[in-house]
């Protein structure tokens, strides 16, 4: 008896040790890129182009930064992103939650049929070339409003927000406020608002990441430089290889390399902001993914 | 009497029902935004999509007067072999992505599960969440300079390893492989922790008794968290499978495209783009689209109710 529990346990330690090192593994496939970028960034050109780099950055200097910061398009990329983040995301979740709320509330007649238009549109869309006829009905094609509007309703994150006033705000408690004589507004704002500080957190964020991140509808709708947000400006870069620092510059710069340290300087600069945020707000997004997987 | 009481009861319905609209009458009064949102940006293009697809469009005529044409755009569609390899280049990347994509996960949440040490778990997990919030146009380009002939990371490998610098994303036929590669790069953290979520929820007991019964820690993972897995993975997987017309990333492989890859990389959805808002076809561009939609409208039912009937979940 003995014996075989310390049979069972040199297995259960060989586990363990195999474990780890593929844990190390995940952990060092998902880093090192991460890590090789940010210091490429801070590399001397020269370094960068013959191979020198491996870990740390080498001959460290900070003349993409000063470069990177010197070129308007992307400050102006900048400014938008953050202007469309902001409005979009204070557009979306309002929507959100005016369409979530009432959705959720259970005796309400119609609210199935109702909840049934918005999920349909998931499934169904009328698709690119329609959508873009609205929009340019409504005159709205190359304004910030096209890149803020027609996205508004996200069906996703409605029946997250549904989903958790239907999980976590008793029936009971709409019941006592009925029979307290509260009309429904006050009960929304004195009972139900402040009870849904996280998933208000949750659905911010979704909402904000998703702005910052996506070109999708600024390709579409958006055609002057200088209603760009910073996904279009770094394509327009990193991807199409459009760095129009003066041409005779551009030679130059072309030679020492320095046009390789700056798309890795971009790179840092357009993704630190989330990645060095994301980790105190983790588990906003964690509870995102939970109540998304249970069925309301 | 018998209709009289019927009517009553009737009555007193409707009365009940009048009241609960009264009841809840400022809520509909909240619900007006959304719903005039929905129609305008989702609807209304659902009713110009149904017209436009059987119709040339003309910028002049607009979209009630431009001219029918029926099934036009359906027959060419089908008749052409350029368009037609959108669609099974569109189901093969996604089958692929699904396929490959689906495993990763689950070992990691396994692995993760079996960490005891807090902070190793709470730091392997956080970083391989990472990913997820780069961009893609980040992404993309992390993966150019990755790939890189002269400068990138992987060639600097295999030159040192003494083989000879490969321009990979020159290579139509690495497409798909650099698409899904670097996918399972970026998503396998984010996609793990719904894994990780339902090995957390296994009732502790089932360990104690398993270890009490002298399981070691692999008979544990075999014979509890697979089966405690199984129902997950099957309805995600379904689901997944379901959603396949739209499961991979305009965004992304709009990026990835270059001429060198174009006979695997163009598919549906970059395909409506050029043609609509490019070569301005509206018509056609709307014809393709609506043929994707349809598909993906049956697909998804399909594999809804499949799931309901294997599992307990669904997507509504």
């Amino acid at each position: 008896m003995k014996h075989k529990k310390v049979r069972q346990s040199a297995t259960d330690v060989a586990f363990d040790v195999v474990n780890h090192i593929f844990v190390t593994i995940c952990v060092l496939a998902v880093l090192y890129p991460l890590v090789y970028i940010v210091s490429a960034s801070f590399s001397s050109p020269p370094s960068v182009v013959g191979g020198k780099v491996w870990l740390l950055p080498v001959k460290p200097t900070l003349i993409a930064y000063q470069t990177i910061f010197k070129y308007r398009q992307i400050l102006v990329g900048y400014g938008n992103a953050v202007f469309y983040t902001v409005f979009g995301t204070l557009v979306g979740v309002l929507i959100t939650f005016m369409a979530a709320y009432p959705l959720s509330r259970k005796g309400m007649p119609g609210r199935n049929l109702i909840m049934g238009l918005f999920v349909f549109t998931m499934l169904f869309s009328g698709g690119l070339i329609p959508t873009y006829l609205v929009v340019r009905y409504l005159h709205m094609v190359n304004t910030r409003w096209a890149v803020i509007l027609p996205m508004a309703v996200s069906v996703w994150n409605i029946i997250l927000m549904r989903t958790f006033f239907q999980v976590s705000i008793p029936q009971e408690l709409y019941d006592s406020t009925e029979m307290d004589g509260a009309n429904e507004l006050t009960t929304m704002f004195r009972i139900v608002l402040p009870l849904s500080g996280p998933i208000f957190a949750v659905v911010v964020l979704n909402w904000a990441v998703w702005i910052w991140n996506s070109y999708y509808y600024a390709l579409i709708y958006l055609r002057s430089n200088e209603l760009q947000p910073l996904q279009i400006i770094l394509r327009q870069i990193l991807i199409m290889n459009q760095m129009s620092i003066q041409m005779s510059a551009d030679e130059i710069m072309r030679k020492q390399g320095l046009v390789d340290v700056l798309r890795y300087a971009l790179i840092v600069v357009a993704s630190a902001p989330l990645l060095m945020i994301y980790p105190f707000l983790q588990r906003y997004f964690i509870k995102g993914v939970m109540i998304g997987s249970i069925k309301g | 009497m018998r209709l009289q009481q019927q009517s009553a009861l009737k009555a007193a319905q409707s009365n009940e029902l009048r009241k609960r609209f009264r009841r809840y009458g400022q809520l509909y009064l909240i619900l007006v935004l959304p719903l005039a949102f929905l129609v305008v940006f989702n609807y209304i293009p659902i009713f110009f999509g149904l017209i436009l697809a059987f119709k040339e469009f003309s910028p002049s005529r607009g979209i009630l007067g431009s001219p029918w044409v029926g099934f036009k755009h359906f027959v060419f569609f089908f008749s052409n072999q350029s368009s037609l390899s959108t669609v099974s280049n569109s189901l093969i990347l996604a089958l692929y992505s699904i396929a490959a994509g689906f495993l990763p996960p689950i070992v990691l949440a396994i692995s993760l599960n079996e960490i005891k040490n807090r902070f190793v778990k709470k730091t392997t997990q956080m970083v391989t969440y990472a990913p997820f919030f780069i961009s893609t146009v980040v992404m993309v380009a992390i993966i150019m300079q990755v790939l890189d002939p002269r400068t990138g990371i992987v060639n600097k490998l295999i030159v040192g390893l003494g083989g000879e610098s490969q321009n990979f994303m020159a290579k139509g036929n690495l497409f798909m492989n650099i698409y899904v590669i670097s996918g399972i790069w970026q998503a396998t953290g984010f996609n793990a922790i719904i894994y990780l979520a339902a090995l957390t929820g296994v009732d502790p007991g089932l360990y104690e008794a398993a270890s009490l019964d002298g399981a070691s820690k692999l008979q544990r993972i075999f014979h509890i968290d697979i089966p405690m897995l199984i129902p997950t993975v099957t309805v995600l997987l379904i689901l997944n499978v379901g959603q396949i017309m739209s499961a991979t990333s305009f965004e992304k492989i709009f990026l990835m495209q270059n001429p060198a890859n174009m006979g695997s990389s163009e598919v549906i959805s970059t395909y409506v783009y050029k043609i609509g808002l490019l070569s301005n076809n509206f018509g056609f561009s709307t014809a393709v689209n609506m043929f994707n939609s349809a598909v993906n409208l049956i697909m998804v039912f399909l594999a809804n109710s499949f799931a309901k009937r294997v599992g307990d979940a669904r997507l509504w």
